[in-house]
């Protein structure tokens, strides 16, 4: 890639644009992605010390079962559904379907809510067992 | 010599239909794969981590003995470390566009690859080891 600065006309950026929800599904789709990324460094450790044996086993469980363990294992599990909503949706549009403004608008609100709805429910569960 | 700039490719390189890249859709198709794979598997993983979870270290233990469960959560690692290096390459194209470009494609790759060593490796241990 080219450094050299040129007089040419840029596409309009971000800052031009209206809000809308498709954009920030988009956006929430990819730092959702980064985040997950990022977070298997925790799924190792996790499986590293379950490896390792009882006491670095120990660690792990004291931080995954702390209130800030449980707070980062909640916000983790609502980033890991709301991505897997949003590749649902984008297998849709790869089938040719829910194209059109108004649909990828519904579409788009319902990654949302069933992201959110799910993450609720799971959390139910795991409150329950 | 026509003027066509069509004219210019080879009938091998159109029938290899490998374009600018060199790889196709191989990447878009790969990232489908294991988008579809991820779905299962994560999906395996969150149930066993909701049924693990403040459980013993010896039943967590246990459970990796079972070679279904212990060949499911490997699977997981390698499904998902393809997909996050395929997007974060996608990611890092998008805006690293400086002498930075190659080293943090390169430390995506490496990163990936020890994700899923170091997981497989500590599964392959629950499993097998004493």
């Amino acid at each position: 890639m080219s450094d050299t600065k040129s007089a040419r006309p840029l596409s309009p950026h971000l800052s031009i644009y209206r809000f809308k929800p498709t954009m920030a599904m988009s956006i929430v789709h990819r730092v959702t992605g980064v985040g997950l990324y990022l977070g298997t460094v925790f799924f190792v450790w996790w499986l590293l010390a379950a490896a390792s044996g009882p006491e670095a086993f120990s660690y792990a469980s004291a931080f995954f079962g702390s209130i800030i363990g449980r707070l980062f294992l909640f916000v983790y599990s609502w980033v890991l559904l709301h991505h897997m909503f949003g590749g649902l949706r984008h297998f849709v549009w790869d089938m040719g379907h829910a194209i059109t403004r108004e649909q990828s608008t519904l579409a788009a609100q319902a990654t949302l809510v069933a992201s959110l709805a799910s993450t609720l429910l799971l959390w139910l569960i795991v409150w329950i067992v | 010599m026509s003027a066509d700039p069509f004219k210019m490719r080879t009938p091998l390189r159109r029938v290899r239909g490998l374009g600018v890249s060199g790889s196709g859709t191989e990447h878009f198709w790969l990232q489908r794969m294991t988008a579809l794979s991820n779905i299962a598997l994560i999906l395996f993983f969150v149930v066993f981590l909701v049924a693990m979870h403040d459980e013993p270290y010896a039943v967590v233990r246990e459970a990796f003995r079972n070679p279904i469960i212990g060949l499911l959560v490997a699977l997981v690692p390698v499904s998902f470390s393809i997909h996050m290096r395929l997007g974060m390459e996608i990611v890092i194209e998008d805006y690293v566009h400086s002498t930075w470009k190659l080293p943090l494609r390169i430390i995506n790759t490496f990163f990936a690859v020890l994700i899923a060593a170091a997981s497989l490796f500590a599964i392959a241990k629950l499993s097998f080891g004493a």
